[in-house]
C-alpha cells in the first residue's frame, strides 16, 4: 500500500526524519518496503501562463508565445505543442532549469526566433507518460509559483507491506493511528464531517443475508453533476496511491476509502429498481462487472441487487449497468459493513483483487460507516454539487457488545521472557486505544481490556501480548537460552542414514542432484509405464504429475548435461516417489551413470562405457552398508525403463526393494542420449535398514583352498551355482569367490564354465586335506545332481 | 727369490689396474678367481713358497699375504661402488613424472543445498533438537486448518498451493509437521523438520519446489526470549560470523507474537551491497511463539506449556552462504554448477 507522507502529516505529527519514521514503523510491524519521492525535483520549472499565441514566421508547426512567469515582463517562448493556446496554464522551464532527462534549458533560436525557455509536456517532466501536448495545469494554480510547490510534488510516498491481520491500517487514518501510538503523539483526526439533509429523499434497503451484512448506510444525493471532475489535489492523491482518477463522484468514493479505510459504492439512483437488497446470489445468476466481463455467480457469493437484477458483488466490485456515468444526476451512496467471511476468497475465485475486497476481507471497522458516508457526502457536494437526503442506517441482527479480554501481567512476562513492568503494559495498550480495567490479585496485576472497534484482530490474551511486544520493542526483549532438558535423543543404528548413503555415492564418484518432485506425465508414462498422480493446477504441463520414480528426472538431467558437453555423468538423488493411484510416498535413493567408466586420463587408453556391473558394484557397496548383504538377491526382471536383458529386481529376503538396469535402447534413442546409461533405485526404509553387527569367533586354524570349475547351462545364473555350493559346504565354507565365467572354445555350445575359489576352514581344529577333498566331492555331487553340472578336470 | 718378488709386483700391478677398470660385478668376480681361486696367480705364488727355505719363506709369505689382502680390499671396495652405481641407475630408470594425475575414479560431491541442510541439522542436533519428518502430500487440515489458517483466510493467498483433484495438496511449508509431531509426542518437544515444500510460483527468484527447515520447541516456561537466543546463536554458527540479528514484528496465523528475522548482511557485513539491497540486513526466517489455537488443536494445555516455532528457507541460506546469485541453478543440476561444491 502506498501512503502519501503529506496526507499522513494532516493526521499526525510524523517528525522530520523520514528514514527514522520508516524504521520505527518497520520495527512496529508495518514494514516500509520503500521510500520514494512523489515526483522529480524540477528546479526552475514554474506555473506559466500563456498570454498570447502567434504563428512562427518561418515554420509551419511552431508558434511564438508570450508567456508570463509571474514577473513584470512576459517571456517569448517558441513552442510546437498542438494544444498550446492563449489563456492556458502549463509548466514553464525557465533558462537554467534542468529537466529529469538531464536536458538543461538555455536561450535558443528556433528558425530565427529567440526562445527564453520551454513549455513542457507531462512526460518531459517525468510526471506521466503523456507526451501528446503541454501538460495543462488547473487555472487555480498561481502563475509563477514553483511547479513542485504548486502540485505538492515534494511529497514522499511510503510503500507499506501490510500483514493480513492489519486490515485496520489500510488507510491514512489507520497508519496515522500507528504513528501516533509509536511516537506518543495525538491523532489530529480531521475529516469529521456532518452534512445536514437538504432533501428528504431516501431509497429502500433490505438486508436478507443473515450475518453477512449487519449494517448498511444509504444516502440519496440529487442534482449532482456526473460530468464534474474532482479537484486537482484529490486526483493527485489518488494517483499517488495508484488509483486512476475517473469522475468526481467515483473519485470521492475512492478518496474516502484511502483516507478512512471504508470502501463504498455510488449507484446511479435512476437505474435502481424498487429497492436495494443485500442477499446471497442465486445459482446461475449473471453479473456484468465494471471491467466489462460477465461472470456467473454461485450461492455463496454475497451480492447487492435491486428488485430486478444483481447490481454488484458485495465488497468486491460493482456492476456496469448501475454505475455512475457522465449522465448521472442522482446518486445512491452505499456504505456497508460486510462480514470478512462473506467476502473472503470470493473475488479471488473470479480473478478479482480490488481495493474494496482487500479491505473487506481483512476487516473494516464496523463503526466507521456513518462517518465515512458523511465524509463522502461532504466531498461529493463540494466537487459535484447536489443536495443530500438523510443518512439511513439499516441493520440486520443485533451486534453484541465486545467482550473484554483478560490479560495477566504474569502471562505477558512468561510468554515474552521479558520483565515488562505492569505500568508499561498498560501504557502500551492505552496508546492503541484499548479501554483497561485493572485489578491486582495473588498472581499480580490482571487487566480486562476492551479493544477499539477497528482492532477486530484483537481477540485473545496472546493478541494483546503481541501488541505489548510491538510497542515495547522486539529489540528490547533479551536473548535467554532455555533451560536444557536432561533427555537423551534417539539415534538408531538400525537404519543407514541418508548422509552415509550420500557420502558413499559421492566417494564413488557420484554428484548429488535435486530434481523436481513433479514431472511430465507423458514422458513418465513412456518411461515408467504409468503417468503419475496429476496435479490439479500444475505450473506447466511438463511439471504436471508427481514422479513415480526418480528416473525420469535423472534421465532428463543426464541428457541436459550431455548437451552441455558433459559426456560423463554420474548422478544420484535421495527423494520421494509418489504412487500414481493414491500418492503414497516412498523415499528412495536413485542413481544414473552414463559415459566412460572413468574420465579421460593419461594412463587409460580409451575408457570403456559404464555398464551394468560398474553400477552393480556401487549398489552392492550400498547394500554392504546394511551389514546384511547376504539378505539381498538380484533377480532378472523386466521394467519399462530398462533393457530387458540387463535389468534386475533387487530383493531383500525375497521382498522387492529396488531395481537396477541399463536404460532400454528405445529410450536411449528417444531421449537422444549420447551414451547408454545405467540406472538404479533402492527404497531407503526397507532396503537400507541395517543389521547391528554381532561378533563371531575368528578361527585360529589354517584354511584350505580349493578351486572348482563346474560347467552348467548358459541359462543357470551364477547365484544358483553359489547357492548349491553354500548349501552343500555348510559352515566350513568361509569365503567363496567367482574367479571366472567362461564359454567358448573347449566348452560345449550353450554351456559355460564357472570357476569358483573356496576357502574351507574349521573354527575348532585344523582341517585335513582329505576332509577338504571330501567336502569338494560332496559339492560336486550336488552340482551334478541339482544343476546337471559337469566337471572338467583341471 | 727375486723372481718371486718380481712376479708378485707384476701380478699386483696388473690386477690393480684391472680392478680399477672393471665395469661390472661379474668382471670383478672373474679377476678375483683369476688371482685367488684354486688355480689363481696369487694362490700359485703361495704354493711356490713351500719350496723355499724357512727364512725366505717367512719373508716372501708375508709380502704375498699383504698383497693378497690389499687386492681383496680393492675388489671389495670396487664391488661396493659398482652396487651403488647399479642401484643409482635403476632408481634413475624407475623415476616417474610426479606431476601427472592419479589414476581411476574421481570423487563426486553433495548438492549445495544438502551441504547447508547438513550444517543446519548438525548445529541443531548439537543444541538438543531431534529431526522429524512428514509427508509432502498433505491434507488441508494439517497444512492450514490446524495451523489456524481457516478457509478463505487472507494468509492463504500468500501460499500459492498446488492441489490434487481429491482436495489434498502439496505442503506449502514444513509447518504441518509441527502438528504431526505434537499429535504423536507429549511435551517436551524439541525438533527441527527439514524438507521439500511446494508453491505454485516460478520466476527469477522463485522455484515451484524449495527447501525449508522448521523448528519447534514446546515445554514449560518457553518464551520469546528463548527463541531469540536459539536463532541468534544458530545464525552465528551457520555463517561462522558474529552476525547481528533483529526481529521485526510480523504476522503468521500459527504464531503470536510473530516476527521476521533479519541478520546483518553476511556479504557486506552491514555496510550495504547488492545482496542486501543496500539495507545492511537480509531476511532469513520467520518465527514466533506458538499460537494457543495450534496447541489446542492437538490438545496441549496452553496454561502449562508454551512453545516457539521458526521456519527458514534452506535454499536462501545456501545462496547467502556460497554467494549463489541465481536460485534456479539449484534444480537445473548442471554438473559445472554442482562440481563447485564438491
Amino acid at each position: 500500500m502506498r501512503i502519501s507522507l503529506a496526507w499522513l502529516r494532516e493526521w499526525v505529527d510524523v517528525g522530520t526524519d523520514v528514514p527514522q519514521l520508516a524504521h520505527a514503523l518497520t520495527m512496529a510491524g508495518l514494514e516500509i518496503e520503500g521510500i520514494e519521492r512523489a515526483g522529480p525535483a524540477l528546479e526552475g520549472v514554474v506555473v506559466g501562463e500563456v498570454l498570447s499565441v502567434e504563428k512562427h514566421p518561418d515554420a509551419e508547426k511552431l508558434k511564438v508565445c508570450r508567456v508570463s512567469d509571474g514577473g513584470a515582463e512576459p517571456l517569448q517562448i517558441v513552442c510546437g505543442a498542438p494544444n498550446v493556446r492563449a489563456g492556458m496554464k502549463a509548466p514553464l522551464a525557465k533558462i537554467g532549469a534542468v529537466l529529469p532527462g538531464g536536458v538543461q534549458i538555455k536561450k535558443a533560436k528556433l528558425r530565427g526566433v529567440e526562445s527564453f525557455g520551454m513549455l513542457c509536456s507531462a512526460r518531459e517532466l517525468a510526471l506521466t507518460e503523456d507526451s501528446s501536448g503541454l501538460y495543462e495545469l488547473p487555472a487555480s494554480l498561481p502563475t509563477g509559483a514553483s511547479l513542485v510547490e504548486a502540485l505538492a510534488l515534494d511529497d514522499v510516498i511510503l510503500e507499506v507491506n501490510l500483514t493480513p491481520n492489519r486490515g485496520d491500517c489500510m488507510s491514512v487514518l489507520g497508519v496515522a493511528r500507528e504513528v501516533a501510538a509509536i511516537r506518543g503523539q495525538e491523532l489530529r483526526n480531521p475529516a469529521q464531517a456532518r452534512v445536514e439533509p437538504a432533501i428528504s429523499d431516501t431509497f429502500p434497503v433490505r438486508l436478507e443475508a443473515d450475518n453477512a451484512c449487519p449494517k448498511f448506510v444509504g444516502r440519496v444525493i440529487r442534482n449532482v453533476d456526473g460530468k464534474a471532475k474532482s479537484p486537482f489535489w484529490m486526483q493527485e492523491r489518488l494517483r499517488r496511491a495508484g488509483i486512476r482518477p475517473i469522475s468526481a463522484v467515483v473519485d470521492v468514493t475512492n478518496y474516502v476509502m484511502l483516507e478512512l479505510g471504508q470502501p463504498m459504492h455510488a449507484y446511479d439512483l435512476n437505474k435502481l429498481n424498487g429497492a436495494v437488497v443485500v442477499r446471497q446470489a442465486r445459482a446461475g445468476e449473471q453479473l456484468k462487472l465494471l471491467d466489462g466481463r460477465t461472470i456467473e455467480l454461485t450461492p455463496d457469493v454475497l451480492v447487492i441487487a435491486d428488485e430486478r437484477t444483481v447490481l454488484g458483488m458485495a465488497g468486491v466490485m460493482g456492476g456496469e449497468d448501475s454505475g455512475i456515468s457522465d449522465a448521472t444526476t442522482d446518486v445512491f451512496l452505499e456504505v456497508a459493513y460486510f462480514d470478512p467471511d462473506a467476502v473472503a476468497g470470493r473475488g479471488r475465485r473470479y480473478g478479482l483483487m480490488t481495493d474494496a475486497s482487500q479491505r473487506f476481507e481483512r476487516g473494516v471497522d464496523p463503526e466507521l460507516q456513518e462517518r465515512a458516508s458523511e465524509r463522502a457526502t461532504q466531498l461529493l457536494i463540494e466537487c459535484a454539487g447536489g443536495q443530500a437526503g438523510p443518512l439511513v442506517v439499516t441493520r440486520q441482527g443485533t451486534s453484541a457488545a465486545r467482550e473484554p479480554i483478560r490479560l495477566r501481567h504474569a502471562r505477558v512476562r512468561r510468554v515474552l521472557g521479558a520483565d515488562v513492568p505492569a505500568e508499561q503494559v498498560a501504557e502500551c495498550l492505552r496508546r492503541l486505544g484499548l479501554q483497561l480495567t485493572e485489578s491486582t490479585g495473588a498472581d499480580g496485576v490482571t487487566w480486562q481490556a476492551v479493544p477499539p472497534s477497528w482492532r477486530f484482530d484483537l481477540r485473545i490474551e496472546e493478541d494483546l501480548i503481541e501488541e505489548v511486544a510491538r510497542q515495547y520493542g522486539y529489540d528490547n526483549i533479551p536473548e535467554v537460552p532455555a533451560a536444557t532438558f536432561e533427555q537423551a535423543a534417539p539415534y538408531t543404528e538400525g537404519q543407514i542414514r541418508n548422509e552415509r548413503v550420500a557420502d558413499l555415492l559421492v566417494d564413488r564418484g557420484y554428484q548429488e542432484a535435486i530434481t523436481y518432485a513433479f514431472t511430465d506425465a507423458q514422458l513418465q508414462a513412456e518411461l515408467c509405464g504409468e503417468p503419475g498422480l496429476a496435479l490439479k493446477n500444475p505450473i506447466s504441463s511438463d511439471l504436471g504429475a508427481m514422479r513415480v520414480s526418480l528416473w525420469p528426472g535423472l534421465l532428463v538431467v543426464l541428457r541436459e548435461n550431455q548437451r552441455r558437453q558433459q559426456p560423463r555423468v554420474r548422478l544420484f538423488e535421495i527423494g520421494r516417489r509418489f504412487a500414481t493411484e493414491d500418492g503414497r510416498e516412498t523415499e528412495v535413493v536413485a542413481g544414473i551413470a552414463g559415459g566412460p567408466r572413468v574420465p579421460p586420463q593419461w594412463d587409460v587408453e580409451k575408457p570403456a562405457p559404464v555398464d551394468f556391473f560398474d553400477v552393480k558394484a556401487d549398489v552392492e557397496a550400498l547394500l554392504t552398508l546394511t551389514g546384511a548383504k547376504d539378505e539381498f538377491t538380484f533377480v532378472r526382471a523386466e521394467h519399462p525403463t530398462l533393457h530387458p536383458g540387463q535389468s534386475a529386481r533387487i530383493l531383500r529376503n525375497g521382498r522387492p526393494v529396488g531395481w537396477i538396469g541399463a536404460v532400454h535402447p528405445r529410450h536411449v534413442q528417444s531421449l537422444d542420449l549420447t551414451y547408454p546409461a545405467v540406472l538404479f533405485e533402492i527404497e531407503t526404509a526397507a532396503g537400507l535398514a541395517a543389521r547391528i553387527p554381532e561378533y563371531r569367533e575368528i578361527s585360529k586354524y589354517p584354511a584350505i583352498r580349493r578351486d572348482i570349475a563346474p560347467i552348467v547351462d548358459e541359462a543357470v545364473p551364477a547365484d544358483a551355482v553359489v547357492a548349491v555350493v553354500r548349501a552343500s559346504a555348510g559352515a566350513l565354507l568361509k569365503d567363496l569367490e567367482i574367479l571366472s565365467v567362461y564359454s567358448g572354445r573347449q566348452i560345449e555350445k550353450g554351456k559355460k564354465s564357472i570357476a569358483l575359489g573356496l576357502n574351507l576352514q574349521d573354527t575348532s581344529r585344523t582341517l585335513t586335506d582329505s576332509e577338504a577333498d571330501a567336502v569338494v566331492t560332496q559339492i560336486l555331487d550336488r552340482l551334478r545332481r541339482e544343476l546337471n553340472a559337469t566337471i572338467r578336470d583341471k | 727369490m727375486t723372481e718371486t718378488a718380481a712376479d708378485l709386483s707384476s701380478v699386483v700391478a696388473t690386477a690393480t689396474a684391472e680392478i680399477a677398470q672393471s665395469t661390472s660385478i661379474d668382471q670383478l668376480e672373474q679377476i678375483r678367481v683369476r688371482l685367488l681361486g684354486k688355480k689363481g696367480e696369487i694362490t700359485a705364488l703361495l704354493k711356490a713358497l713351500g719350496s723355499m727355505d724357512p727364512e725366505a719363506r717367512r719373508s716372501a709369505g708375508a709380502k704375498i699375504n699383504e698383497a693378497k689382502d690389499r687386492l681383496l680390499a680393492a675388489i671389495e671396495e670396487k664391488r661396493t661402488r659398482l652396487i651403488e652405481e647399479d642401484l643409482a641407475r635403476q632408481l634413475e630408470g624407475d623415476a616417474v613424472d610426479v606431476t601427472l594425475p592419479g589414476r581411476g575414479q574421481p570423487v563426486g560431491g553433495l548438492h549445495p543445498v544438502t551441504r547447508v541442510r547438513r550444517r543446519i541439522e548438525q548445529i541443531f542436533r548439537n543444541a538438543g533438537f531431534q529431526i522429524a519428518d512428514g509427508p509432502e502430500i498433505e491434507d488441508d487440515w494439517h497444512n492450514f486448518e490446524a495451523l489456524n489458517i481457516p478457509a478463505n483466510h487472507p494468509a492463504r493467498a500468500m501460499h500459492d498451493t498446488f492441489y490434487f483433484p481429491d482436495g489434498r495438496l502439496l505442503r506449502t511449508h514444513t509447518s504441518p509437521v509441527q502438528v504431526r509431531v505434537m499429535k504423536q509426542v507429549a511435551p517436551p518437544v524439541r525438533v527441527i523438520v527439514p524438507g521439500r515444500v511446494y508453491r505454485c510460483d516460478s520466476d527469477v527468484t522463485h522455484t515451484p519446489m524449495f527447501h525449508q527447515v522448521e523448528g519447534l520447541v514446546v515445554d514449560e516456561g518457553i518464551s520469546f526470549a528463548n527463541l531469540k537466543a536459539i536463532l541468534h546463536s544458530f545464525m552465528k554458527e551457520l555463517f561462522e560470523k558474529d552476525v547481528k540479528m533483529r526481529l521485526r514484528p510480523s504476522y503468521f496465523p500459527f504464531t503470536e507474537p510473530s516476527a521476521e528475522v533479519d541478520i546483518s548482511c553476511v556479504s557486506c557485513g552491514g555496510s550495504g551491497c547488492r545482496v542486501c539491497k543496500n539495507t545492511g540486513w537480509v531476511e532469513v526466517a520467520g518465527c514466533g511463539v506458538v499460537h494457543p489455537n495450534v496447541l489446542r488443536a492437538v490438545n496441549i494445555d496452553t496454561e502449562r506449556y508454551t512453545g516457539y516455532a521458526f521456519g527458514m528457507g534452506i535454499d536462501r541460506l545456501t545462496m547467502l552462504r556460497y554467494n549463489v546469485t541465481d536460485i534456479r541453478m539449484y534444480f537445473e543440476n548442471d554438473l559445472r554448477f554442482l562440481r563447485q561444491f564438491a
